[in-house]
């Protein structure tokens, strides 16, 4: 159990890392927000998923009501970072932020 | 990139149909929440301030998402006024029933001659009548100023 907690909590260190250089390195706010997000939902999923395995390492009841909590927090991260992402997205386009095109310059 | 901007500004009530979606599902789990952490306030991380905070927050949500008319719909600002003084009232009229009968001022065990619960479950009880005064406070408080600040005081259209 605790390898596989392991294993969950270093796919997502390895996502959040990717996130990481993708906001530090690409040209403008929509690419750099495609980056964030994969950090918000994929990354952060794999984390909890990780730390509720280690929680439920020893079975009694009140590790499993932890464990039902922050499973808990997993579903309602998944709905939650994916809109917020989105809404982010709308309000830069209502705002006006133009796209990067290929030859321009990094904003 | 022209098409899309117009098409938004079109768009009357509030937010887009995900962002909308998204908030009609969680706001129920949000306000549940809340409750807990007002609940639980004396055993774990929380109380009456954040739990407060919380619940207004799915107001707010509300209102970002629609629109200021349909959070109010749901909570007029006339309950809202009186949740938040009958939770001021909660707390001061518990710490002033304290003084009352004999001890100090949010003294809960002095409550003990009233009910019969042990100064010690007193102790316990009486922060938790003191947490819900102040989460109701602060929930009616924190949603009224949204309203107020993001309408310009004029209580119709909101941001």
């Amino acid at each position: 159990m605790s390898v596989a907690a392991a294993i969950f909590i270093t796919a997502g260190l390895f996502f959040f890392l990717v996130g990481v250089i993708g906001v530090l390195r690409l040209p403008d706010f929509y690419t750099r927000l495609h980056a964030a997000g994969k950090c918000d939902s994929l990354a952060a999923e794999l984390v909890i998923v990780g730390v509720a395995l280690y929680v439920l390492q020893d079975f009694n009841l009140g590790n499993t009501l932890v464990g039902m909590k922050i499973l808990l927090i997993a579903v309602f991260v998944f709905i939650a970072s994916p809109t917020a992402t989105h809404a982010l997205t709308k309000a830069a386009l209502v705002a006006g932020v133009e796209p990067w095109k290929k030859g321009e310059k990094k904003s | 990139m022209k098409l899309l901007q117009e098409r938004t500004a079109k768009l009357k009530l509030g937010e887009s149909l995900i962002i909308q979606t998204a908030v009609r599902i969680m706001v129920p789990f949000i306000q549940l929440f809340g409750l807990y952490v007002i609940v639980h306030g004396h055993y774990s991380p929380g109380g009456g301030f954040q739990g407060g905070v919380i619940l207004g927050a799915s107001f707010v949500a509300l209102a970002l998402a629609f629109d200021q008319k349909f959070s109010m719909q749901l909570m007029s600002e006339r309950v809202n006024g009186v949740l938040g003084n009958l939770g001021a009232l909660i707390f001061v009229g518990t710490a002033v029933l304290c003084a009352l009968f004999g001890g100090l001022f949010l003294d809960y065990s002095a409550l003990d001659k009233l009910i019969p619960l042990g100064p010690i479950g007193w102790r316990s009880f009486g922060i938790f009548i003191i947490e819900v005064g102040v989460g109701l406070a602060v929930m009616s408080i924190m949603v009224s100023l949204f309203w107020d600040i993001g309408s310009n005081g004029e209580m119709d259209e909101g941001l």
